[in-house]
């Protein structure tokens, strides 16, 4: 299936619905992103408004989950999708529970960017934890341009993306333990440093869920839970 | 944790494993194979060069578009096309290991080992019990009580009997549109077929009725080999093991329901039952 076909069903209000149903999946998306940008940047910056603003904004992210389930009830309950329609729907019902995910993970980003906020700033105001956060906004966009364009290789290599994620957090983790040995005043600051890695790498994770939903939608093949290879080799084998 | 239900509460580990495991005609008993088989009405092929395997005691269902070759293909099985002059057929269907084209095989008692049910229920003007005993009396069987039993089975196998048993000697034209598709139905199992042709079995009736048919096939197959034509795609979806999708003669993917229905293998079958315009 390729991007294309959405439009080319012979009930125009079906292309229509669909069309609908894929832009509010990316609208959703997108506003998820900026969360992960804000929320990081308010934790940088000490910048209170702005993480009050991440933990406000994620209702609207909660309400547009719930509005996207709803339509996609709809259209089974009207359409009773087949093949790559079905995998669409089913694809955007996932896909929007890992946004709804990676929402809470920005709100909790956003939380703990408010109590390192009261705690005396880093000189380099937390750079490692900006640039995993850079990492995961950057694993989320792709897999949300592998959606739009459903293009199989970018997500897969989201899913190599990963990788990067985990390394980065698992070095966060070996440096804070180290700080905290060193100076056990830090322990406080570093618990909430900790946090805030570990939802980054959550981010990565659900984004990486993502990625795996697109391979469903366009080879109808299910890669969760089989290692980074056995997907590949999934994804890119040809059917007859 | 109490002792009683501990066991009970056990994971078993085996059930946690993916399974992919598919329908596969290839590891299916076969109950008719269809040989390069080509028909033509006069001038013009109406199929083209179809193989098949139908499995035994499994529902296939052929679908597709208006004039696609399925209710053609499907009256090839009990030699309905015979009717037709015009009708030219080249190739084989092979029933029993018996090409049933051959001079030798006797046309009615063909019909007899492969029943069919049409669109629109066509029950004889006459009463209930006489339509299911129809068959058997043909065949010669005249006793009463074979008789009786064997339209008690019909009817049973057919989900009707606790509807009309109180009244087996009324006429079956008063009978409601579902109730005669199932009594069309019960005449053609009272004569113990091994395959059951289905064309359009439900597309006459409302939700209801058509349901009970869907249930009463899924009930059949354990007996029959079933092959299903219909238009109605969900009903495809609901009822049947195998899906061929044909179009303009040609059999184009045939392969488990699930497949079919979830991840077609061709583009055409994906832009039918999705509804796209190629």
């Amino acid at each position: 299936m390729d991007k294309s076909d959405i439009g080319h069903h012979i009930s125009q209000q079906y292309n229509a619905e669909l069309e609908e149903l894929r832009n509010r999946v990316l609208a959703m998306g997108g506003l998820v992103e900026k969360q992960i940008f804000d929320a990081v940047k308010a934790l940088a910056e000490s910048d209170r408004d702005l993480a009050d603003q991440v933990i406000k904004i994620d209702y609207q992210v909660n309400a547009m989950e719930v509005n996207i389930d709803e339509e996609c009830t709809q259209i089974l309950a009207r359409r009773q999708p087949a093949a790559s329609d079905l995998r669409l729907i089913v694809a955007v019902i996932k896909t929007i529970t890992d946004l709804e995910r990676i929402g809470d993970q920005a709100e909790k980003v956003a939380r703990m960017g408010l109590r390192l906020a009261e705690e005396e700033r880093p000189k380099d105001n937390y750079l490692e934890l900006q640039n995993m956060g850079k990492l995961a906004q950057d694993m989320l966009n792709h897999a949300l341009d592998a959606f739009a364009r459903m293009d199989v290789e970018a997500a897969i290599k989201v899913a190599h993306q990963d990788l990067n994620v985990d390394n980065q957090y698992e070095s966060i983790m070996r440096q804070r333990i180290t700080h905290m040995m060193e100076d056990p005043r830090s322990i406080a600051r570093s618990l909430d440093v900790m946090w805030a890695a570990r939802a980054l790498e959550r981010i990565g994770d659900h984004s990486r869920n993502i990625s795996e939903y697109v391979i469903y939608l366009v080879k109808g093949k299910d890669v969760r839970h089989i290692g980074l290879e056995q997907m590949k080799k999934e994804a890119l084998e040809t059917r007859d | 944790m109490n002792s009683d239900t501990g066991m009970t509460h056990a994971i078993k580990m085996d059930h946690l494993q993916r399974e992919r495991v598919r329908m596969n005609v290839e590891s299916e008993e076969i109950a008719i194979t269809v040989e390069n088989l080509n028909l033509f009405y006069a001038d013009s092929q109406a199929l083209n060069d179809i193989s098949i395997k139908i499995p035994e005691n499994r529902v296939t269902a052929f679908i597709g578009p208006s004039g696609c070759g399925k209710s053609t293909l499907l009256r090839c099985f009990n030699r309905m096309n015979d009717l037709i002059d015009s009708v030219r057929i080249e190739g084989k269907i092979i029933l029993n290991g018996e090409n049933i084209f051959d001079k030798s095989v006797n046309v009615a008692d063909l019909r007899r080992r492969v029943g069919m049910v049409f669109q629109k229920p066509n029950p004889f003007p006459k009463s209930i019990y006489e339509n299911v005993a129809y068959g058997l009396r043909i065949q010669g069987v005249n006793n009463r009580r074979v008789l009786d039993e064997s339209v008690e089975k019909a009817l049973k196998g057919a989900a009707l009997w606790d509807e009309v048993k109180d009244r087996l000697h009324e006429s079956a034209m008063g009978m409601s549109g579902g109730q005669q598709q199932r009594l069309v139905i019960a005449r053609s199992i009272a004569i113990e077929p091994e395959v059951l042709l289905l064309d359009e079995p439900a597309s006459a009736l409302d939700p209801i009725s058509t349901l009970k048919i869907e249930e009463l096939i899924y009930e059949l197959k354990s007996d029959y080999t079933i092959v299903i034509v219909t238009h109605n795609m969900q009903q495809a979806a609901r009822v049947s093991d195998y899906t061929a999708f044909m179009y303009m003669g040609d059999m184009i993917e045939y392969s488990d329901t699930n497949s079919i229905f979830t991840n077609p293998a061709k583009k055409q079958t994906e832009d039918y039952i999705t509804g796209r315009y190629g």
